[in-house]
């Protein structure tokens, strides 16, 4: 779409975008073209010098069973974090479209975790379940659950799974709202009088006319967990124990800065660009295919 | 609701009651151990009612941070938060809207290079590209300080599409009167453009002051110095030790009033903190 009337000046325009430009140029293009840069390089161990390597630093990466282990946690992180987080959200979206009094009372009470820092939301759960004062724990015990996520795997990533698809909840809550308001009326009334019981209404017709909705949702989620819960993850596990919650992002930052391995930190950079550019790029190829109502 | 299921509709009612009971069960948590003493919160379970602690506990937090760990105050990273939440969001909207006027009403050579140049930025979060990013920073001298902390988070692209969409739905019967008024494009833009693009700006305003407010990795990095913490980063720095160590009453104060601006803001601006969010990201 284009604008039929313009405005002319040779020089305005640039000038408009100069800030926004400068920006982009500086902290953007500048610090990606020197993270593939350093990616091709090995620093000695004082970081003085440094050496073209080639493809050695992803070589080694893809040879090292901690990464491969790190892009398993992260497999299995965000595919929790994205299906519980839209399951329990489409239901709640589902019934707050069936109520007709109070749906805005319950939106109100339902959106605001998304205001919580990710940092903050995992201390509160760390809180919760922390394993000698939490009052979570203290339950669990009662009942006979042993508690303990500092020393157990399974129970940490549990607990940041929580942590991370408690504060997503009122996001996709809000999305699949919408998507639930916009579809048609007369298209649950048609198959009401045809004899369709709610439960048959939702799979055949609402579900299928959401699909768009939740498949945006689906790669919103799952880059959610691949990024946006880092303060999740610092705030509570770091990565551990040993390293059962480290995912990609968390590594990225912990060999970058703990480790001070700059070549492979910034290998892994380069991969995890890759990666999000895979995830934008399919998002935008099925938003534009968005199903007619 | 098209037809009167009695049975369906209570179900709705428990089911949203639970979610929300579920949703807002830890910050409840937070508060009531914020108003105790650390020895009430000690004492396994601790007491799910408020105590009396709860002017003490803040008013220490708010003045000195915690009595063992950190001890920068929490009212001074209060205000540093402030001070980046605003400039994020104001610097984006800023930059974004006068870079979405230039795209959309001048055509200009490497006008399509810019908006792609701008577009490809949507694809790479601060996360993925810190080390050198903090490297570039701290050539520039920039580390504990307030521009350090917020310029390189405000190239946006989300705001510029977000105007750039905005502006295409703007009748062309405007600028053309505009155009044979005499007025000049800044004229157009100050007179005509912004007071239409309010709530545009309303809904950037609380999605990027949320996001502002929440930075986490960032902070972490720049800020070295205690007096330029952000209240996010001043609770990660009072956690200390295990479970015992830490002085609990505390940091769930700072905990509340760490998440209190954001979720007012979201809250009071509930319409265009909505509007916003499902526009932005479509």
């Amino acid at each position: 779409m284009e604008k039929r009337v313009v405005f002319r000046s040779a020089w305005l325009p640039y000038a408009l975008l100069a800030p926004q430009i400068a920006v982009t140029v500086v902290f953007f293009f500048l610090p990606a073209a020197q993270a593939a840069w350093f990616s091709f390089q090995l620093q000695d161990a004082f970081g003085l010098r440094s050496e073209f390597v080639g493809l050695q630093n992803f070589e080694a990466l893809f040879a090292s069973p901690q990464y491969l282990q790190s892009f398993r946690t992260t497999a299995i992180f965000s595919a929790l974090v994205a299906s519980i987080g839209i399951a329990v959200s489409l239901l709640l979206a589902t019934m707050a479209d069936r109520v007709l009094r109070g749906a805005l009372a319950y939106r109100t009470l339902l959106i605001w975790p998304y205001a919580v820092a990710p940092a903050v939301a995992g201390v509160l759960w760390a809180f919760l379940f922390a394993p000698s004062i939490g009052i979570v724990t203290y339950v669990l015990r009662r009942a006979g659950i042993d508690w303990n996520w500092i020393i157990n795997g399974d129970q940490a990533m549990l607990l940041i799974v929580i942590a991370s698809v408690w504060k997503q909840i009122s996001y996709n809550f809000l999305f699949f709202l919408a998507g639930l308001q916009s579809i048609p009326r007369s298209l649950i009334e048609a198959a009401a009088i045809d004899g369709a019981g709610p439960a048959r209404r939702f799979w055949t017709i609402v579900f299928p006319l959401l699909s768009p909705t939740t498949f945006f949702l689906l790669v919103v989620n799952i880059v959610y967990a691949f990024f946006d819960t880092f303060g999740v993850i610092d705030a509570t596990t770091q990565g551990g124990p040993a390293t059962d919650t480290q995912i990609l992002v968390y590594k990225v930052y912990y060999d970058g800065v703990k480790a001070a391995d700059l070549g492979g930190s910034s290998a892994q950079s380069v991969i995890l660009m890759f990666i999000v550019i895979v995830l934008t790029a399919l998002q935008f190829r099925f938003v534009e295919k968005k199903v007619q109502y | 609701m098209v037809e009167r299921r009695p049975g369906l509709t209570l179900l709705a009612h428990s089911v949203l009651t639970a979610g929300v009971l579920l949703v807002a069960f830890p910050i409840y948590v937070t508060f009531v151990a914020s108003t105790l003493t650390l020895e009430e919160i000690m004492a396994v379970p601790m007491p799910l009612i408020p105590g009396n602690q709860l002017v003490a506990n803040y008013s220490q937090v708010l003045k000195a941070g915690t009595t063992g760990g950190s001890q920068a105050s929490v009212g001074l990273m209060l205000f540093n938060s402030t001070v980046m939440a605003l400039a994020i969001a104001l610097g984006k909207i800023a930059i974004s809207i006068i870079a979405s006027f230039a795209i959309v009403y001048f055509r200009f050579p490497l006008r399509n290079f810019f908006f792609w140049m701008i577009f490809v930025t949507l694809m790479l979060p601060v996360e993925v590209r810190i080390i050198p990013t903090f490297k570039v920073v701290s050539d520039l001298g920039m580390l504990n300080s307030y521009v350090g902390l917020t310029l390189p988070l405000i190239a946006s692209a989300t705001a510029t599409f977000l105007f750039r969409q905005f502006f295409l739905t703007v009748p062309d019967e405007l600028a053309e009167a505009a155009r044979i008024d005499g007025a000049g494009p800044m004229r157009f833009f100050i007179d005509v453009l912004l007071p239409l693009s309010k709530t545009s700006i309303a809904a950037l305003f609380v999605i990027q002051f949320i996001y502002g407010w929440n930075q986490y990795l960032w902070p972490l990095l720049v800020t070295g110095d205690e007096s330029m913490y952000t209240v996010v980063i001043g609770i990660k720095r009072m956690i200390t030790g295990g479970d015992a160590a830490n002085e609990w009453h505390l940091i769930m104060a700072t905990a509340m009033l760490a998440l209190l601006p954001p979720a007012l803001v979201v809250v009071l601006m509930q319409k265009w903190f909505v509007k916003g969010l499902v526009e932005t990201e479509k």
